[in-house]
């Protein structure tokens, strides 16, 4: 997750991690942590970098920060993340339009 | 190679989704797409976004998706054949540092008829096939990412931001710093080295290239064994 400031909007952090705030705490998948859902609906990502275990990189020449994921599996179970990504043709696909079909995803590059 | 073999498992039941992962986008991407002329979706890439949520660490990797959305293996090492690289004749006339990467690259595990023949298994046999795994061994065969690792991440994704804002020179520390953290993620170096030298060998940027760099892990890391 990329931000200007650490100072963002819960929808935000929600959007670009995965991360949902609930009474319990921040919840992805089946683990949940402690984390006050604040006043205000704005989060500090230092405090949640503390709290969740995920990295904070500042870089001050260029005004940005980036928010990395936590330690542990990049996947907690069986079920294939979904995605939506630019096609070819034009437009938007998204891999759960394949739901009932087998898949095959081939990750390449041009390098 | 990949759209035969799509047509020809097409009729069971499957479909292929090809992603290219190049922070560049479309300017690079796509003259192979075009050249292609896919019948698949073909899908671009720009933030390495299989990396976050799969685990990608170098292609080209192939991840098997069933009827119901769940994963019934992790990415490992795709190919939709044996990889000419590791028969072909090297002309005599070649320079000399290409003629050094065709002969490590044919030290590669880039063989992929066993796997074409595993996917034509799993496609005919669903979850009876041996192939495909349980959640359980899933889970067992999933990569941890470590804190070193995650780091990694967060610093590729600044870089890449960086990179396709057009502030080229600011995203070179971070393109360092996820390699440094990651040393097992060649596609972040693949990514990084090619945004200064297609041929991904050293210059002023980046001291070692591909060559160096396999050699010093040693070629048979580079693609791990699939299958296993």
């Amino acid at each position: 997750m990329i931000a200007s400031s650490p100072d963002v909007s819960v929808a935000e952090f929600e959007r670009h991690t995965g991360w949902e705030l609930k009474p319990e705490g921040a919840c992805r998948g089946d683990v949940c942590i402690p984390l006050a859902r604040p006043a205000g609906d704005r989060l500090d990502l230092r405090e949640v970098s503390r709290k969740l275990g995920m990295p904070l990189v500042e870089d001050r020449e260029v005004g940005l920060w980036a928010l990395g994921p936590a330690a542990g599996p990049a996947i907690t179970d069986a079920k294939a993340p979904d995605f939506t990504l630019p096609e070819w043709r034009g437009g938007d696909f998204s891999l759960a339009s394949l739901r009932g079909t087998k898949v095959l995803i081939v990750a390449w590059a041009p390098w | 190679m990949w759209q035969e073999l799509r047509e020809e498992l097409s009729p069971g039941g499957f479909e292929l989704v090809t992603v290219a992962l190049e922070v560049r986008g479309w300017q690079e991407a796509g003259r192979w797409i075009e050249a292609a002329a896919p019948g698949h979706p073909s899908l671009l890439d720009d933030q390495h976004l299989l990396t976050r949520l799969y685990g990608v660490v170098n292609v080209p990797a192939g991840i098997w998706i069933d009827e119901g959305g769940r994963m019934v293996r992790p990415p490992e090492p795709a190919f939709p054949r044996r990889s000419p690289l590791l028969d072909a004749e090297i002309p005599e006339t070649v320079a000399p540092r290409l003629r050094e990467v065709l002969l490590e690259s044919r030290k590669l595990n880039a063989d992929g008829r066993p796997y074409v023949d595993a996917l034509r298994d799993w496609v005919r046999r669903g979850s009876e096939s041996s192939f495909a795994l349980s959640p359980e061994e899933l889970r067992g065969r999933l990569a941890q990412r470590s804190p070193d690792a995650c780091l990694a991440a967060a610093h590729f994704e600044l870089a890449q931001h960086l990179q396709r804002s057009g502030r080229s020179e600011a995203a070179v520390p971070h393109f360092k710093a996820a390699h440094r953290l990651a040393p097992e993620n060649w596609a972040y170096k693949r990514q990084a080295w090619s945004i200064v030298d297609r041929t991904q060998s050293p210059n002023d940027v980046y001291p070692t290239g591909w060559l160096e760099e396999v050699r010093a892990s040693g070629a048979e890391n580079y693609y791990p064994e699939p299958l296993r």
